[in-house]
């Protein structure tokens, strides 16, 4: 049997890589949704991994929870990207340089 | 005991408990907002009226009527009721903060009618959009569970994602709204985290089980810390707190300020239950470390959220600014950790939401079509203008700035009050010398509406009822005063009776 701490271990792996994902991308707004999405199966790692241990069903019910609200997230960041795209015609992170102060 | 119609029914459909076993009827006033919401939804689709005008109506309608199930409680008044098997939680608390989200709210949809029908946004969506987030912000301030504190928080932000980038067309709306949704996503994901890491240690979700289990743990346990450190940052992410304030300027200027308005006013208070429902509700025996980390973001908050105001020369993102340096003020009260704390935290945050409603109200009046009123200059000699609206632009700012007469005054010595009783002496000058330099950036703004000669021809118009509201929520923010105590009671007997 995996241990807990592998589960967990892994986890925290996929919750970095997608911070660093949308830190250090500088270029394309379609990497951060799909880094936003990592961060989230990242967390559904953890809540499925003490769920199983514990031997408690709540955590499961969560992340069922996690996965519908992941889903209509990604459809307004879509959507919002699309608004971007009519407005500058471009998804570059670096053109998001209008506002300042 | 006769049984009650629900459990009658329940009986001749076959259910082993009774309907109100699951305590259906302490929902009642968020399942009338959603039904409510989701009809005025399929309304327009049948309404030929192009002006969207009953939309606006229905939607005011409904706000008001959801309040008054919030105080009426047709099921009767016990101390709490607690629905759903622990998920949902109707006390004092939340029913005050409900009241307070339902007002606010209400003040925005009547404050943004005319800017939005300028613009070409004054849509039925934006209403059911509106609506939907406060259904969000209600079940934030009643949640008993992380899951409920989750799904509350989500319905808010996505709702205002959508808000913000409603003005299609525009440049500033599109960026705005893209730079919310990514830091908001990353800051619910980073809760996700926290509440995974407390969900591992205590096995539960509720946050009353959460309590009791955290008791348990030893109190130097690190993991307990780890998890903690994901729920304060998170929380600071969605209050706007120094060093994760940066979204707030870009999209206070960005967004259209009828979707600005609503952003920096009820959430406020739905941050407020967030920060209490976890905080407090689940972690409260981990004060000792949330502590330190809440006294090194609400100083950082003061102190930057006032500097760098006072360099705007927008008026929107000045009033970013000083959202960031009044959550500084916020987070002092709850970081003392004692009732008075929160109860002073939770009396600032419902008179901060008010002043912020009228301040943006003014600049709503002052804007017209292609042309957003969010310049300073502006408001160069408004008193020759119109001279009520210069008054109570002059009342709200002085009330912000926290100069005796007014409440914002008040607001602020309870919460430096909490924070001296339990010895954070250094903690409360540095609060106060900023407040003083904060000062500045209000007063400014008086001085070009009595001292200065007006530079653009702008000035303040609106309908009845815009009008009249605006005049009702200046005229409260002055005449609260005289009930000053009855609302720090009020908001006291709140805090003692949270379950935690």
């Amino acid at each position: 049997m995996i241990p807990l701490n592998h589960y967990l271990i892994l986890g925290a792996i996929l919750f970095a890589l997608s911070v660093v994902g949308i830190f250090l991308n500088r270029k394309n707004i379609v990497i951060i949704l799909m880094a936003i999405e990592l961060l989230l199966l990242a967390v559904n790692m953890n809540f499925v991994a003490f769920s199983h241990y514990l031997g408690d069903t709540a955590g499961q019910v969560f992340v069922f929870f996690i996965l519908t609200v992941a889903a209509a997230e990604a459809a307004i960041g879509l959507a919002i990207l699309i608004v971007v795209f009519r407005n500058r015609r471009s998804i570059n992170v670096e053109d998001l340089d209008t506002l300042k102060g | 005991m006769n049984p009650t119609a629900g459990e009658q029914i329940a009986s001749q459909i076959g259910y082993g408990v009774g309907l109100d076993a699951l305590g259906i009827t302490a929902l009642l006033p968020e399942i009338f907002l959603a039904v409510a919401a989701c009809i005025i939804l399929i309304f327009d689709l049948y309404n030929d009226d192009e002006g969207h005008g009953m939309s606006y109506s229905l939607a005011g309608i409904t706000l008001l009527g959801t309040m008054l199930l919030v105080i009426w409680r047709p099921y009767g008044a016990d101390a709490i009721d607690v629905a759903m098997n622990g998920m949902f939680i109707n006390d004092l608390m939340s029913r005050v903060l409900k009241v307070g989200i339902l007002l606010v709210s209400f003040g925005c949809f009547v404050y943004s009618r005319k800017y939005a029908y300028d613009r070409n946004l004054f849509k039925n969506e934006f209403y059911v959009l509106g609506l939907f987030a406060v259904l969000g912000m209600m079940v934030m301030a009643s949640a008993g569970t992380f899951l409920m504190v989750y799904l509350g928080l989500e319905l808010l932000s996505l709702c205002l994602y959508a808000m913000i980038a409603f003005d299609r067309d525009s440049v500033k709306s599109s960026e705005a709204a893209m730079k919310y949704f990514v830091l908001g996503a990353l800051a619910s994901g980073i809760l996700l985290y926290g509440m995974s890491i407390f969900y591992g240690l205590t096995g539960s979700l509720d946050l009353t089980n959460v309590h009791r289990s955290i008791g348990d743990i030893p109190v130097d346990n690190t993991v307990l810390a780890f998890g903690l450190v994901f729920i304060i940052v998170a929380t600071c992410f969605k209050l706007g707190a120094v060093p994760f304030h940066m979204w707030i300027p870009d999209v206070y200027h960005g967004s259209p300020t009828a979707a600005t308005v609503f952003l920096g006013t009820a959430p406020k208070i739905a941050g407020f239950a967030l920060v209490m429902r976890l905080l407090v509700g689940g972690m409260e025996d981990l004060h000792h470390m949330w502590r330190d980390m809440l006294i090194i973001i609400a100083v950082l908050s003061v102190v930057i959220g006032n500097l760098i105001a006072i360099a705007q020369t927008n008026i929107k993102r000045m009033l970013a600014y000083s959202t960031i340096s009044h959550m500084g003020f916020f987070l002092l009260g709850v970081l003392a950790g004692t009732d008075n704390g929160y109860s002073s935290a939770m009396v600032y945050v419902l008179v901060y939401t008010f002043m912020t409603l009228g301040a943006f109200g003014v600049i709503m009046m002052m804007s017209r079509a292609g042309f957003e009123a969010d310049s300073l200059e502006d408001y160069k000699g408004l008193n020759q203008k119109s001279p009520w609206y210069a008054f109570v632009m002059m009342v709200l700012m002085l009330s912000m700035a926290g100069i005796p007469p007014f409440i914002g005054f008040i607001a602020k010595l309870g919460v430096i009050q909490a924070v001296v009783e339990v010895g954070l002496v250094w903690v409360a000058v540095i609060a106060v010398v900023f407040a003083v330099v904060g000062a500045y950036y209000y007063l400014r703004v008086v001085w070009y509406m009595y001292f200065e000669s007006p530079v653009s021809d702008a000035s303040p118009e609106g309908p009845v009822d815009m009008r009249i509201v605006l005049g009702v929520n200046a005229i409260g923010i002055v005449a609260i005063m005289f009930w000053m105590g009855d609302l720090t009671d009020l908001c006291a007997r709140a805090i003692a009776a949270i379950p935690r």
